[in-house]
This record gives structure tokens, C-alpha cells and sequence, in this order.
């Protein structure tokens, strides 16, 4: 059966540690770090391999931070 | 995600979401979590969708979105405080073939350029509004703005807003909803994934609509100011569901585009 895989990149020196991101995962990826970027923000972090690539967290972030892959497996 | 890795998914032919190069690279100027950066972004992606990125002009007005036209990279002209409305009068006037849009703060909008908003709506200029409401002067340090709700604390208005002393809330979107001039009236979010969707096909339709040369489409977005409200960003959007959402209920509130 196909399965959906996804990945995201977040330009953490951009990030500003909202959090808006979080609960806007279903598959709850993301997570803010303990590390600040240069700007002293917590920055968001994927923090498991659960992601699909749903673009929920990029769509809502309001610096557009991230970017998302998605890639079918057969 | 057994045997794939990372970098086998983030492939060019894999991306599926980026920001918009219709946005500058520059930071936004907006407080971690804040809507207009979210509208921003999403009326960009609009505009490049549809093509129109070259024929549109945009007005900044005043307020925290004052510098909007260093993150949107399109042609763009700031207002006077509230005057968006009557700028973007002129320039759709003198250039009728460009798509106009106005992108204004409820301070600016409901406020000080009260006036402008009713009478470019009443005449029925063929332009878009894009109403940014957070209930509060979010640039000036959290004021009480016409359109705070009854009770809402802000820095004038500490105790909440006594509306026998500070008057009631302006909905100014069921008023300029009764003009003959408007053809289309929405009032959206971007605080969840969901309703940026929604926004986001609700300002397609005001940017459609400028076609049709009928009159003014008006999208009201109901945003947080987690600065002025005093919240932290997760915060202030539920606190929006729960408080401004009932007095500013999301929904169209005329369609009338036929
Ligand atoms: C003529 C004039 N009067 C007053 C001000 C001060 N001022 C700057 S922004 C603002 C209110 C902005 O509030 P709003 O439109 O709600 O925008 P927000 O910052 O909340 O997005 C005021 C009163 C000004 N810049 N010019
Ligand atoms: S793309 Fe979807 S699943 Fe992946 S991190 Fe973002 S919200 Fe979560
Ligand atoms: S929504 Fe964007 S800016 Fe906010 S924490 Fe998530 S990635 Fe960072
Ligand atoms: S003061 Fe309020 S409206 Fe202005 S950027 Fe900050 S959160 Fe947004
Ligand atoms: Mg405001």
C-alpha cells in the first residue's frame, strides 16, 4: 500500500519561538528547543519521524518559516 | 518512516510548501506569533496563484502593518493614518486596469479612517479592503480601539471597557455589509490551519471580484495582538475563539457578486 512520508525544514534563525506550529500538528512534531536562535528566541524543532507532510504547521506559521517535503512510498 | 531518509524526502521534486517569494526575505517587524504576518503571506500566495503580481498596487496604512510594503514585494504606496481607502480610490480610478487593494488595522480602518472606509464602500469603489481586526492599537501600545469588545481590558480601558463610558464596539463589517456599494463581505481568521484556508480562498474571491467592476470586496480578519492583550501567542488565539469570536462571528456576510 502507498504510504505518505514527509519531512520539514524550519529556518530556526527566523523561527521566533511562537508556538503557533505546535498545535496545528496532527502527528505532533514539533516541539520548541531548549537552544535560543541568534535573536534569543526558543526555536521550533521536529522532534519525531512521524511527519506527512500535511503543510498544517508552514500554512499557520506567521513568519513562514517552514518547508515541507512529502514523498510517496510504494 | 523504516527505511527512507531525511534527505531522500527533502527533494526539489518532493517540496510541496515554501514561503512565497511574493515576500521579501526580510523579517517581519510583527511579534512572534502575530496574524498579519499569516494574512501577509497568504494574500501573497493569492496574488501569485492568480498571476496579478504585476498588476496589483497595495496600500500600507498606519499601524503595526505600516512597513507592509517592505515584506510584500509588490508596488505599493503608504496611506495617511485611515486615508487607505481614499488612496486606493484615486490610483484604481486613474488605473483601472490595476487590482487595488487597501490592507488596514481596525485603529486605522474603524477609527480615524472611519469616514474614508464608509464612503469608498458607499460608493462603491471596484477596490479590496482587507481589515485587520485585534480589537486593539496594537503599534501604539494596546489602546482601546472602537473595536474592543465590552469589558475587554487594554492600557486605556484597565478595568475593561465600561461601554456606559466608552460607548460600543464598532462592527464595522455588518455596516459597510448594508452599503450598496459592497458586493462582497466576509469575516475570516488565520489562527488554525483550517481557517487560513478559508481566508485565504475568501481573498482569491475579493481579488476575483475586482474583475467584475462592481464594487468593493471587504475581508475582515479577526487576529490576535498577543502584545496588547498580554498573552502569549497559543494564548491569545484561544482566548480570540473564545471572546472575539462570539461578537465577531466568522462567516460571509454578503455575497452578492451575480
Ligand atoms: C494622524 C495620526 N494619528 C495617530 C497616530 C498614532 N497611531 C499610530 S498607529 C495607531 C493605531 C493603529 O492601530 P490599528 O490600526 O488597529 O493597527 P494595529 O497596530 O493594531 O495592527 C495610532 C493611533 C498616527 N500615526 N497618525
Ligand atoms: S507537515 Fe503536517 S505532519 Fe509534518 S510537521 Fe507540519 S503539521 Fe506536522
Ligand atoms: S509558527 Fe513559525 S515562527 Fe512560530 S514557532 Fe512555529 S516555526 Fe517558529
Ligand atoms: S503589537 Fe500586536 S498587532 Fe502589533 S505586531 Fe505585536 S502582536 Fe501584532
Ligand atoms: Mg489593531
Amino acid at each position: 500500500m502507498a504510504k505518505v512520508v514527509g519531512d520539514i525544514v524550519i529556518d530556526i534563525e527566523k523561527c521566533k519561538g511562537c508556538g503557533v506550529c505546535i498545535p496545528a500538528c496532527p502527528q505532533d512534531v514539533i516541539s520548541l528547543s531548549k537552544n535560543v536562535n541568534g535573536k534569543g528566541y526558543n526555536y521550533a524543532e521536529p522532534v519525531n519521524d512521524d511527519c506527512t507532510g500535511c503543510m498544517n504547521c508552514a500554512i499557520v506559521c506567521p513568519d513562514g518559516v517552514i518547508t515541507v517535503y512529502r514523498k510517496k512510498i510504494e | 518512516m523504516a527505511n527512507i531518509t531525511k534527505e531522500e524526502i527533502r527533494k526539489p521534486e518532493n517540496l510541496v510548501y515554501k514561503k512565497t517569494d511574493l515576500l521579501t526575505d526580510k523579517a517581519l517587524s510583527y511579534c512572534p506569533g502575530c496574524g498579519h504576518g499569516t494574512t501577509h503571506r497568504i494574500i501573497m500566495e493569492v496574488l501569485e496563484e492568480m498571476d496579478i503580481q504585476d498588476k496589483t498596487i497595495g496600500i500600507a496604512p498606519v499601524g503595526c502593518s505600516v512597513l507592509a510594503y517592505d515584506f510584500m514585494n509588490i508596488d505599493m504606496q503608504q496611506a495617511a493614518h485611515g486615508r487607505a481607502p481614499a488612496l486606493a480610490t484615486a490610483i484604481k480610478r486613474l488605473m483601472p486596469e490595476k487590482f487595488v487593494f487597501t490592507y488596514q488595522g481596525d485603529g486605522d480602518l474603524a477609527a480615524i479612517g472611519t469616514a474614508e472606509t464608509i464612503h469608498a464602500c458607499n460608493r462603491g469603489e471596484n477596490i479590496v479592503i482587507i481589515f485587520i481586526n485585534n480589537g486593539i492599537y496594537g503599534m501604539t501600545g494596546g489602546q482601546m480601539a472602537p473595536t474592543t469588545l465590552p469589558g475587554m481590558k487594554s492600557s486605556t480601558s484597565p478595568y475593561g471597557r465600561d461601554t456606559h463610558l466608552m460607548g460600543n464596539p464598532l462592527k464595522m463589517t455588518e455596516l459597510v455589509a448594508q452599503l450598496p456599494g459592497t458586493i462582497y463581505v466576509t469575516r475570516q481568521s488565520v489562527h488554525t490551519p483550517s481557517n487560513v484556508r478559508k481566508t485565504k480562498k475568501a481573498i482569491r474571491k475579493a481579488f476575483e471580484n475586482q474583475k467584475l467592476n462592481k464594487g468593493v470586496s471587504f475581508v475582515e480578519v479577526v487576529s490576535n495582538c498577543n502584545s496588547g492583550w498580554k498573552m502569549t501567542p497559543v494564548q491569545s488565539n484561544k482566548w480570540m475563539e473564545e471572546n472575539m469570536f462570539p461578537f465577531y462571528p466568522l462567516g460571509d456576510i454578503k455575497v452578492n457578486t451575480d
